[in-house]
Parts: structure tokens; sequence; C-alpha cells
């Protein structure tokens, strides 16, 4: 029982290890596509057919780079920062529900790691951990451009955790359990959680998403890696792998976000069918993609103004949904 | 036995990683190595099955040393050493064993003579989350509240101390203005 276990385990990590890095190479493909068609550009044309095989291209670049580390930079802290947004990303999707339990041979698999009853809490932790990453790569760069990079990372991770935080409280009072399959059972009976209690979990949908899009720091808040100063934030110094691992950080955390707004608000898988798998599907890939239609119609905002719409206009927002989601439940 | 291994190599790091923290000599390691230890403790709780208190951990002190960070980015040059005023080398070691014995006894002092009882068993049939909940709000509700007075306090005078000219944003004024500004803080 025991050794089966552990080897259906190491499967699973292993499969959703290999599915998410591959498809973080094929989101910037992806994202590169969809920039360039809203911007009237081709994009990557040149490598295979319609530059699919870009993304090889890139990997290869990547891999075979050589790995510069600085004279001055505090050497442990610079090697050891890529590695926590990567690890990180990948472990929150240790409590992710991907698709609904199927047979396969007979032999029943849940496609989620570890169903801890703290699910979501243990995800938004995770994912706020991985912004050591940039912090400490910026800091330890030696380099003005990236500590001012990781300042605003500091300052992004204060103002938004507390937007997450309430924003799902409110949901979480509905269902009255923190794992993300309770969350999806409850949906199957009560209806989707945006549409529920007049309009308190649309509320809390919306500000949840503004702030997934903070912790992911995709545009409009994409200012830890500061595009307007040309170079590249946190990562100016870093060379070869160890970027590809801060990249492959950023795209995990997109798809891996992207999975958990539709199972918190969208009604997840369903009831388990293969149609609602594909929704699950079809809900993530939107999701996706609204990140790259924002990064193209959006401006970046400056740090005090996230600040400012964190704490001034969200928190507020989120306190009194949660308030009128106690009053109507009581 | 996965426990037992999980244990012994949690505890290890732990205590290696608190070690670095007070030895090091370099403003980014000691923070590095504090955070990390922070974020090991909450796998004890995992281990003692107790999910909620083990992801509170995290939430909690990632985001507390990450406002660590944050002071000391304004403080040091966190890329170079700091040079430590060593006092008597003697006292720091003697106090810290002192303190560490103590620390040993006052937890191991019930476990000798057997004294511990479950005051709260856990309520079957439900997480350990809503079993956090119902200890907190019966049987420990006023330190609850008193410790969230105790912080509301904490925030309003944070705020009334930094918040005085909240509402002034440099780069929106023109140059007369920031001068005119200056010179009313000053008078």
């Amino acid at each position: 029982m025991e050794v089966a276990y552990l080897i259906e385990t190491i499967i699973k990590v292993v499969v959703v290890l290999t599915i998410f890095s591959a498809l973080a190479g094929i989101g910037t493909y992806f994202e590169r596509k969809i920039l360039a068609f809203m911007q009237r550009r081709l994009g990557p044309m040149n490598v295979g057919p319609y530059g699919l095989l870009q993304v090889a291209a890139d990997g290869i670049k990547l891999f075979t780079k050589e790995d510069i580390i600085p004279t001055n930079v505090v050497t442990n802290v610079f090697k050891i920062a890529p590695v926590i947004t990567a690890s990180t990303a990948f472990m929150a999707a240790a409590a992710i529900p991907f698709l609904p339990s199927f047979d396969i041979f007979g032999y029943t698999v849940n496609p989620i790691i570890a169903d801890i009853n703290v699910g979501i809490l243990y995800i938004l932790g995770i994912m706020g951990v991985g912004l050591y990453g940039p912090l400490l790569g910026g800091m330890a760069s030696a380099n003005k451009f990236s500590l001012l990079s990781a300042a605003r990372g500091a300052a992004v991770f204060i103002s938004y955790e507390v937007v997450t935080g309430l924003s799902i409280l409110a949901p979480i009072m509905m269902v009255g359990s923190l794992s993300l399959i309770d969350f999806n059972n409850y949906q199957i009976e009560n209806g989707w959680i945006v549409f529920n209690l007049y309009g308190v979990g649309f509320v809390a949908f919306i500000l949840f998403w503004i702030a997934a899009f903070a912790e992911t720091g995709r545009t409009p808040f994409h200012l830890i890696a500061n595009d307007h100063e040309i170079i590249d934030g946190f990562g100016t110094e870093y060379s070869g792998m160890r970027w590809g691992l801060f990249f492959i950080g950023e795209y995990a955390n997109m798809f891996f976000i992207s999975f958990v707004i539709p199972l918190l608000f969208l009604g997840g898988y369903g009831d388990g069918s293969l149609l609602g798998a594909l929704a699950l599907l079809g809900k993530v890939a939107f999701f996706f993609f609204f990140f790259l239609w924002t990064r193209a119609a959006w401006p970046d905002v400056r740090p005090d103004q996230l600040m400012w719409l964190c704490w001034k206009v969200l928190m507020p927002i989120a306190v009194v949904n949660i308030l009128i989601a106690a009053i109507i439940m009581i | 036995m996965f426990e037992a291994i999980a244990f012994y190599l949690f505890a290890f790091l732990t205590t290696l990683m608190f070690f670095i923290t007070v030895t090091t000599s370099q403003a980014l390691h000691a923070l590095t190595a504090l955070a990390a230890g922070m974020i090991f403790i909450s796998a004890f709780f995992f281990i003692l099955g107790a999910d909620f208190l083990g992801a509170i951990q995290i939430v909690v002190y990632s985001g507390a040393v990450m406002a660590l960070y944050a002071f000391g980015m304004m403080f040091f040059d966190t890329t170079r050493e700091v040079k430590e005023k060593q006092g008597n080398q003697y006292i720091i070691a003697g106090l810290s064993v002192v303190a560490a014995v103590l620390v040993v006894i006052i937890f191991a002092a019930p476990m000798v003579t057997d004294n511990i009882t479950a005051l709260y068993p856990m309520t079957e049939g439900v997480g350990n989350t809503q079993d956090v909940g119902m200890v907190l709000f019966t049987k420990y509700l006023v330190p609850f509240e008193v410790a969230a007075i105790m912080l509301l306090v904490a925030m309003i005078a944070g705020i009334v101390l930094a918040g005085k000219k909240m509402d002034d944003s440099l780069t929106a004024m023109n140059e007369s203005e920031i001068e005119e500004s200056n010179a009313r803080r000053l008078s």
C-alpha cells in the first residue's frame, strides 16, 4: 500500500514538473505571437513553421550559455535566488487538483499530489515565498538597478498579500473549508461562487483576479522587473539557465494561478465528467490569454500607485465585502 | 519511518539556518537564513498533522521577514560584510548556554513528571482549522481580542507617526510648491 502510494506520488510529481516546465516554454511562444498579432506584427516566424521551433532554439540557447557569476555579488544568495522562484512555483502546485479523478486500467488516479485540508492557504503562502527570488536576486546582485527592483518587489509583496487573503475569505466562509476539492464539490451543488450571495462572490472574484496580476508580477503590475529601465530589473546580472529559472518560475506561476482562479470561483472541473475537465482547461486557457491580453493593452503603474490601489481601494472593498457576506449568511 | 527521516532532516536544517543567522557577519546571509529557518519550522507542524498552523507559519513569517529585508536594504549595503563590535565573548557564550539549558528544562519538566494532559483534545470529524477556531474563540477569546486591540493601537500609532504628509506627492508638485512645503515643514 505504502509503496504503491509512494510510486504514484513520484510519478505525479514528475508528470507535473515536465508538463509545466514545457508549458512555460510554449507559453513564451504564445505570448510573443499574441502580442505580435495585437500590435500588427508577425512575431517569431523564422525557426520552424510559424516559428514553432523558436521554443527549442531558446531552450538550447539558455542551456548552453555560460553561467556568469559577477565578482562583487554575494555568491551563495545570488546562486540560490532563481532556484527559489522556480521551486516554490512547483511546490505550490502540489495542492492544485488539475483534473477530476479518472480511471486508467482499473486504477483510480487523483490528479492532485497532496490533498491537504488547507489547500488554498498553502498555495497562496508558497506563491508568496516565490517573491523571495526576485528580492534576493536583486539584493545580492551588487547592482543599483537590481537593488531598486528588489525594493519594488518588497513593496509589491506587502501590498497584494492583504488583498488576496481578504478577498478569498468570503468564498471560504461560503464553503466552510480550505481544500480546493471541497470548493469544487460545493460549486457542483450551489452553482458557481461568482454568482453566489448577491454579488459578494463576484466582488471577491474581481479582487482576487486583480491581486493575481500582482502575485505573478504581470503588466499592469510588472514593476518588479521594470520594463521602462530597458534592463531586466533583478535579472540584470543573471545569465544562462539561472535567468531561465526565473523565467520558468514566472510562467509556471501564471499557469498555476490560472488553475486556481476557476477552481475557486468558476466551478472548477464541475461534476468530474470529461466535459467538465475540458471546461476547466478552457477556463485556464482564457485566464492565461487574459494575462497576455492585458500586457498588450495596458501600461504599467508606478509602485506608489500600486500601494495606493491595494491599501486604500481594494482592501476596504474586501473588508466591506466580508462584512456583507457575514451579515447575509447569518 | 518517513516521519522520523523528515523530522531529523528538518531539525538539522532549522538548527543550521538559525546558527548561520546568528554567526554570520553578512546581513544578506543572516536575513536569508532567518527566512529559510522560519519556513523550515512549518515542516514540524505538517509532520504533526497541524496543517493550518503550518500554512500560517509560512504566510506570516515570509511576510514578516520581508519587512526586515526592507529595513536591511535601507540601513546597510547588504552585499558588504558588517564589522561587528565584539563584546566579552565568554559572557555571550555563557549566557546563551544558560538560556538554552533553561528552555530545555522548562519544556522537559512536564514530560519527566508525566503531567501533560490535553485540555482540549481534537474534536472527532472536523479538521484542525475548525479545532483551532473553536479553542481560539472559547477558551482563549480574551487574550485573542486583547492581542487584536494591541495590534490596532500599534497600527494607528504607526499611521499617526508616519502619515503626516501622506497626501502630498512630490512627483505631482512643481518646483515652487515643493519649496513652499519644505519651508512650511521647517517653520
